[in-house]
């Protein structure tokens, strides 16, 4: 474990040396990132280039073949219960279940996270737009508003870190300035936040600091 | 906070099943329509139907489970609400153990219902009907229990079901050899209670095991 005091500044992410492969391909080596509360760290690189395959290293769901990733400086596998109820991702694959209803996906994803905020699902729901969709089930959505549902799932879990996969793709220009002011909140509120995008985000939030993958 | 998710987690797996109901009847079907083709394929006697009823009816109780066991973690895989359960700060092999819970509901529960109106199908005596229903209570939640291990392994292979099928039906030998030996000694008029013993001892094996093992295998498979 690393003492405060070797954390650059107030670090909370902390990854180190991280390298990974898919099958005999080296997708990554070396590859260090802090983040601090109120910093924004935005993934681009070409296809194929690791950039879900980094975010799902950072969250823990797949383990590097070097290197490690650190919380509050303590490494995320050995207290993986502290890490993820601080930690809210959001995949390529959105997790809508289309079966359910959007209000019934949100209750489900509520029970499943520890820290809530004080909005309760049909707020969130309203906040992306979704205001009148509530009782509608899921294969009869749009994939932006699928997208949508997903999001207000960010929305509910009042965690410190998110880590976003493509948060953009399926969304109109409407949709994509709410992901980019519920970015803004976020950091003003001290959160942390690593995405990744296609789209070059048209107000980057301050703090952000962008990590070519391609040039590695 | 544990108990919460655990319960919504049931509630939702059985909520998609009521809105999928395909997917429900399919094992039960499976198991009516299997075990009725028997006196048509061997021959209507009375005392060979009684005779080979016990065997027949634990192993399309196997087969039945193996063919729903798929549909256990394969949508949440697909759709990524599989990784939302691995990310929750709830202990994986609670939430596994959850889905677990309702899939046996699911499909384990209908199992047992329908095992006495095929026992009579198949002429077993009533003697031996209520061993029967005591051995699938012990035996169907564990084959649940152990198919889970073998479905975390393969839901990240495209074409799984083949592989699926060898890796857990060695396991389930044991829960067949048991199960169908306590209702043949019922049948016979003899004390069943060591198999039946030796079945809930394997089912509390796979109780506090089962879980662990599928969530570390999930989180290879997901890996």
């Amino acid at each position: 474990m690393l003492q405060p005091s070797q954390l650059p500044r107030d670090a909370q992410l902390l990854a180190r040396s991280l390298q990974s492969h898919r099958g005999d391909r080296e997708l990554f080596q070396h590859l260090t990132l802090s983040l601090s509360p109120g910093e924004a760290v935005q993934v681009v690189g070409p296809n194929g280039c690791g950039k879900t395959t980094l975010l799902r290293v950072l969250c823990g769901l797949v383990v590097p073949t070097a290197g490690e990733v650190l919380w509050r400086g303590v490494p995320i596998q050995q207290d993986r219960s502290a890490f993820h109820s601080e930690l809210c991702y959001l995949g390529y694959a959105g997790g809508v279940k289309l079966e359910l209803t959007a209000l019934e996906n949100l209750r489900c994803a509520m029970a499943l996270q520890s820290h809530r905020s004080h909005l309760s699902p049909e707020q969130a729901l309203e906040r992306v737009d979704l205001y009148g969709f509530e009782d509608v089930p899921g294969y009869t959505l749009s994939a932006g508003q699928r997208r949508r549902v997903s999001l207000a799932r960010l929305l509910l879990a009042a965690t410190p870190l998110w880590i976003l996969d493509e948060p953009l793709t399926a969304l109109d220009g409407a949709g994509t300035a709410l992901v980019e002011s519920l970015l803004r909140e976020h950091l003003a509120a001290d959160g942390m936040l690593v995405l990744t995008t296609h789209q070059p985000l048209a107000d980057p939030p301050a703090g952000t600091r962008v990590l070519d993958l391609g040039e590695q | 906070m544990i108990s919460r998710a655990f319960l919504a987690l049931i509630t939702r797996d059985m909520q998609l099943v009521f809105r999928h109901t395909s997917d429900a009847v399919n094992p039960v079907l499976f198991f009516v329509i299997a075990t009725s083709l028997f006196p048509l394929g061997l021959s209507p006697q009375p005392e060979l139907l009684r005779s080979i009823a016990p065997g027949i009816l634990w192993v399309n109780a196997l087969l039945a489970t193996l063919l729903a066991l798929d549909s256990l973690f394969r949508t949440d895989f697909d759709d990524g609400t599989l990784e939302q359960i691995l990310l929750s700060p709830v202990p994986t092999p609670i939430l596994v153990l959850a889905k677990i819970t309702a899939h046996w509901l699911v499909t384990g529960v209908p199992l047992i219902l329908c095992a006495p109106l095929l026992a009579m199908l198949l002429g077993l005596p009533q003697a031996a009907w209520g061993t029967l229903l005591l051995a699938l209570l012990l035996g169907t939640p564990m084959l649940s229990l152990v198919g889970a291990i073998g479905v975390a392994l393969t839901v990240g292979l495209r074409r799984g079901g083949a592989l699926l099928a060898l890796l857990v039906l060695p396991m389930y030998v044991p829960v067949l050899i048991f199960g169908a030996h306590a209702v043949d000694a019922a049948a016979a008029g003899v004390p069943v209670s060591g198999q039946l013993l030796l079945l809930a001892a394997m089912f509390i094996l796979a109780l506090t095991l089962a879980p662990f093992a599928a969530a570390a295998a999930l989180r290879i498979t997901v890996g």
